[in-house]
């Protein structure tokens, strides 16, 4: 049965030294679909996330333990290479992080320049490609060479996007991308996943659950590192069959 | 308390904190304004341009010096930046590395060295088994004074730059070397650039370590494998010496070195600004 899904995780459990911060959770990632973790602050969604793309390895206090596949194959293999791993599962972080010695164009190319990528021409498509992808292209064409710190911080988010999405991965993860920008930014990458996934498939951590519901097709309710509920969006928000997921959704807890 | 109790006290710590500004910058001041008036009038044309003359006879200048200042000073640099900077990647990016513990010590115990003892190691490394003084040995002495200045100042510097940074090179896929190379150290830049000027500033103004190993020259040279000149230890020649004309020089000596470092200083953070 491996292989249904883009992404899938088995009985995925990870600890910060002792202390389990997920725990035994199985989750399919069905391709180009948005799929939403919420739950309450702690719940383990934000180090769940971190585990698609083996980010907890620079950690060495924290262990995975089951197993990550992507399509179909383990990514905590013995064999496999993290750098490869990141490069097809990419990552956008809760701030905003551009480069600060870099301009906008070197930002959103510097994931394919820095692996030695030299082709001009390439890099000029391929950015305007991302910038488009990333509904940024408009408000940056005429400055593309100027710092990309001077943005604003909805823009800066774009171009954190724009940048993930130059290295064209097959799964982005997004870590609460919203929750740090104002209410237009914000409706400027919602509207922008659903564009988004057509040709990628996300998994978006979100403390909003407005913004779950408005965004994902499915959601994973997580509770105290447990995954509790898994669905399609709209059962998960209409007739969840966990009471759990029901106190959450309607504001009794979290 | 009342407000103008307020204010009072407010105005009172205010001009303790102007005098204390004031007791650390005057005798700076003072210093320099010293050394500017005593070496003013030997930096004339024959100064920056011609060999030193024997005592009495006048003229002569500090060509060597300069020169050689210059050759054993940006080899020192060059050698301590390579080990400085690479020891502090290693101390703040590799923070559990096995080497770090004993890097770490080398390093403060070499930072609370005497300079002279820098010397005598270069001198015993690089001086004996060529079998001579050169301008190098002294290079090398230098950059023993400047390597853990470096180290603290890259480390320090690097430690500042933003986690996030890292993690949003690894999630586009780049491997650690090249996160660090391309996204950190750039980022860091402008305090390893300061680190590197306060390194070079300490290690051109040193005498001591470079009396057995530059071991000093009067004839102009390029060459860092024969013995050279810096202006530190002709401002230590001269300055010891009993004739009123190297005195003059030895002051000179000692406002262009002040001047160059200052200058080098200004120019590295207007670099680092732009």
């Amino acid at each position: 049965m491996e292989g249904r899904y883009r992404m899938e995780t088995q009985r995925l459990s990870v600890y910060y030294g002792k202390h389990p911060g997920v725990r035994g959770v199985s989750l399919p990632v069905h391709d180009r679909k948005i799929t939403a973790l919420i739950g309450p602050s702690g719940c383990g969604k934000t180090t769940f996330l971190r585990a698609l793309n083996r980010m907890h390895d620079l950690n060495p206090i924290v262990r995975v333990e089951g197993r990550v596949l992507l399509d179909g194959e383990d990514i905590y293999a013995p064999e496999v290479d993290p750098v490869v791993v990141r490069r097809r599962v990419g990552m956008v972080f809760q701030r905003p992080t551009p480069f600060p010695t870099m301009s906008i164009f070197e930002n959103v190319v510097a994931g394919l320049r820095l692996v030695g990528v030299r082709d001009r021409k390439r890099l000029m498509e391929a950015a305007e490609r991302a910038l488009r992808m990333a509904a940024l292209w408009d408000e940056v064409k005429d400055r593309l060479h100027q710092p990309a710190v001077g943005l604003s911080g909805g823009q800066q988010q774009r171009l954190s996007i724009a940048r993930a999405l130059a290295v064209e991965p097959e799964v982005l993860l997004m870590d609460e991308p919203t929750s740090a920008l104002d209410p237009i930014s914000t409706q400027a990458i919602e509207d922008l996943l659903a564009t988004l996934k057509d040709e990628v498939t996300i998994v978006i951590v979100t403390h909003n659950m407005q913004q779950a519901a408005r965004v994902s097709d499915y959601t994973a309710f997580f509770l105290d590192g447990e995954l509790v509920e898994f669905d399609r969006t709209e059962k998960i928000f209409t007739n969840p069959k966990d009471p759990r997921t029901e106190a959450y959704i309607t504001g009794r807890f979290g | 308390m009342n407000l103008r109790r307020r204010y009072l006290r407010d105005r009172v710590m205010q001009g303790l904190v102007y005098l204390g500004t004031l007791a650390v910058l005057l005798p700076l001041f003072f210093i320099l304004y010293y050394v500017f008036v005593q070496g003013i009038g030997a930096l004339d044309l024959a100064f920056f341009t011609r060999p030193p003359a024997p005592p009495g006879e006048g003229g002569g200048g500090m060509l060597p010096a300069i020169v050689g200042s210059l050759v054993v000073d940006l080899i020192a640099l060059a050698l301590a930046a390579v080990f400085g900077v690479a020891a502090g990647v290693l101390l703040a990016e590799y923070p559990d590395h096995p080497l770090n513990p004993f890097l770490r010590l080398v390093s403060d115990v070499m930072a609370g060295l005497p300079a002279i003892l820098m010397g005598l190691v270069a001198f015993v490394l690089v001086v004996k088994p060529m079998g001579h003084f050169s301008g190098f040995s002294g290079a090398v002495a230098l950059a023993l004074i400047m390597v853990p200045i470096i180290t603290r100042a890259t480390e320090g510097v690097l430690k500042l730059i933003p986690w996030e940074i890292t993690e949003a090179g690894l999630a586009l896929g780049l491997p650690r070397w090249r996160v660090i190379l391309s996204l950190v150290l750039p980022a860091a830049r402008g305090g390893i650039l300061t680190g590197l000027m306060l390194a070079l500033a300490r290690g051109a103004g040193e005498a001591a370590p470079l009396l057995f190993t530059a071991f000093g020259n009067p004839f102009l040279t390029l060459n860092p494998l024969e013995p050279m000149d810096t202006l530190p230890l002709k401002l230590y020649v001269y300055a010891i010496s009993p004739y009123e004309d190297w005195h003059r020089q030895a002051w000179g000596a000692a406002l262009l070195l002040a001047a160059a470092i200052m200058v080098a200083n200004y120019l590295a953070r207007r670099a680092t600004r732009s």
